[in-house]
């Protein structure tokens, strides 16, 4: 593995020798990766290459799965995630996440966004209003359910839904959003439309992406991290990877040679 | 040939049973209903009964057999939801949950008129209330709280465990998840779970013989007081429901009208059921819609 970081950035996500067992499976195996700031970091790699569970360690999601057990370290503003006895709420306030499938909750657009800003304290009327629409801008999905904020976000397209979710992420103010496959159930107009998304996003967020697809990665990606049976087999700049890959194995895997 | 004839066969065979199932359904609500519904008139619903004269109503029964449902479902209801809650949600797979869950399950199958006599002896005997409402639904919440936990369990697991990542991931607490996200989105199912064993306890006979008891006193409809011995909302006093009087005037009756009494009474036992399981499933799929805006 090798980093060749030409420009020093800040660092968001700094991991060190992770490693993740589902009971008796070893599913992350001495993981290192630093993830930088206001980039869009990408995970590839086969199904089951662990690739989700990382994603999922970082906001420790992951442990809402029975048997779970992790050792390392994941340095997160100058904190270990994973010793420290860590309030789990402000922590998933900081770093939001989307999901394969759009889940909107079965209530109103409106009240979709609003969700997390009202539990976590939010109570002016006006305050939450704005930072509905301004989420909502943010998506790009403003526009289209502007006149209907009070309809069930279930009535809403795939795509749509999948856009009101990332604003549902957005409300709480994160630094970090994690996707998880976020476009696997949509089609290619959708995908597109979100694509844009998470490259204007950038500027204010940091993104790290688990994606299937690899031209999806190229296109949207700053850094890009192959992942093979638990192991980043290789982490650099996007275009490395693409052009020239280090290791055979991701060599193989971008060419379309397994996976 | 072979498989496909054996297909032929399973499918005859399954939608016989089906039909076997739908024709008994029909025939009883058709035989209750072509005896009793001529029975049933304003004055027979109206007025109270009697255990030797003719003509002869059912007013009592049929307020008694709603107050108890009424109090049952206010006992066993919340006690139900935070049973499920607990099961579906904060129990950790292991010895001691299947040990709740053998528990539940036994007590939810236990015979009524077993759980009877255990209301006879506790809620009778050892409170020294004698017969009383509230004894009886004591009694039947015991076997129906774990029917509730059990639907109320089944309802919460079936919400999609996305809503529930969803909501875990934006830093929202297991307890404002469980409030919040997953009873609304179980709600239809705990809904349907709540009338379905409303039907149940309504028509409940064998628990309240010994618990609510035989008869009812002379009750004055105008006093609202709980306290007053002739009020109907007194739920220290003892209370005859209406699946009781059927048995009883049919075992013990002296009323020359028996016959009549207990196809009107049956009728109007079944068609409230009826309305029940009607209203259940009305409801539930009214707010289903409305929930995930399908037309």
């Amino acid at each position: 593995m090798e980093t060749n970081v030409l420009t020093k950035s800040e660092l968001i996500f700094s991991v060190n020798d992770l490693n993740l067992w589902y009971g008796e499976t070893y599913a992350l195996k001495n993981i290192n990766m630093e993830i930088e700031k206001n980039k869009v970091t990408a995970i590839i790699g086969p199904s089951g290459c662990g690739k989700s569970t990382f994603v999922k360690t970082l906001n420790l999601m992951v442990n809402t799965t029975p048997n779970v057990k992790i050792s390392g370290e994941i340095m997160f503003r100058g904190e270990n995630l994973i010793t420290k006895k860590r309030d789990l709420v402000d922590l998933r306030k900081n770093i939001g996440m989307v999901f394969q499938k759009g889940n909107p909750f079965p209530q109103s657009i409106f009240d979709n966004v609003a969700f997390g800003p009202k539990i976590h304290g939010l109570r002016n009327k006006q305050e939450i209003e704005q930072l509905v629409e301004k989420s909502l801008k943010d998506v790009a999905l403003w526009d289209e359910v502007k006149d209907r904020l009070k309809d069930p976000a279930l009535g809403l397209s795939g795509g749509q839904q999948q856009r009101l979710c990332i604003a549902r992420a957005l409300a709480t103010k994160p630094d970090v959003l994690l996707m998880d496959e976020p476009t696997s159930a949509l089609d290619p107009i959708s995908t597109a439309k979100i694509e844009d998304l998470i490259i204007q996003l950038k500027e204010k967020y940091t993104v790290v992406i688990v994606t299937h697809n690899m031209q999806q990665a190229a296109r949207i990606s700053d850094k890009t991290a192959f992942f093979l049976n638990g192991e980043v087999i290789e982490f650099d700049h996007t275009d490395n990877i693409f052009s020239t890959p280090n290791d055979k194995r991701t060599e193989d895997y971008i060419s379309g040679r397994f996976g | 040939m072979n498989r496909k004839i054996a297909d032929r066969i399973a499918t005859i065979t399954f939608v016989g049973l089906s039909m076997i199932i739908v024709a008994i359904l029909l025939y009883l609500f058709a035989y209750i209903i072509m005896n009793g519904f001529s029975k049933i008139s304003w004055d027979f619903l109206t007025s109270p009964s009697s255990n030797i004269l003719a003509g002869s109503g059912i007013r009592d029964q049929l307020f008694n057999s709603f107050y108890i449902l009424i109090l049952t479902l206010i006992i066993s209801v919340p006690l139900g939801v935070l049973g499920g809650i607990y099961m579906a949600q904060y129990a950790k797979p292991g010895k001691l949950t299947n040990f709740i869950r053998s528990c539940i399950e036994m007590l939810s199958s236990l015979p009524s008129i077993v759980i009877g006599m255990f209301g006879l002896l506790v809620f009778v005997n050892t409170t020294g209330w004698g017969y009383t409402i509230f004894g009886g639904a004591l009694t039947i919440a015991i076997f129906n709280i774990p029917v509730m936990v059990r639907t109320c369990e089944d309802a919460i697991r079936s919400v999609p465990r996305e809503l529930k990542e969803a909501s875990l991931a934006l830093g929202i607490t297991q307890w404002h998840t469980v409030k919040t996200v997953l009873l609304p989105s179980a709600f239809p199912g705990i809904l349907t779970g709540v009338i379905l064993s409303a039907g149940r306890i309504f028509g409940e006979a064998a628990a309240l013989l010994y618990t609510a008891g035989l008869s009812t006193p002379r009750l004055d409809y105008t006093n609202w007081n709980p306290f007053a011995d002739n009020s109907p909302l007194n739920i220290f006093r003892p209370a005859e429901t209406l699946a009781v009087h059927i048995w009883s005037i049919n075992t013990q009756g002296l009323i020359p009208d028996v016959t009549e009494k207990a196809a009107g009474a049956s009728a109007v036992l079944v068609i409230s059921v009826l309305i029940f399981n009607l209203l259940a499933r009305w409801i539930g799929s009214m707010y289903y819609k409305k929930m995930t805006a399908t037309k």
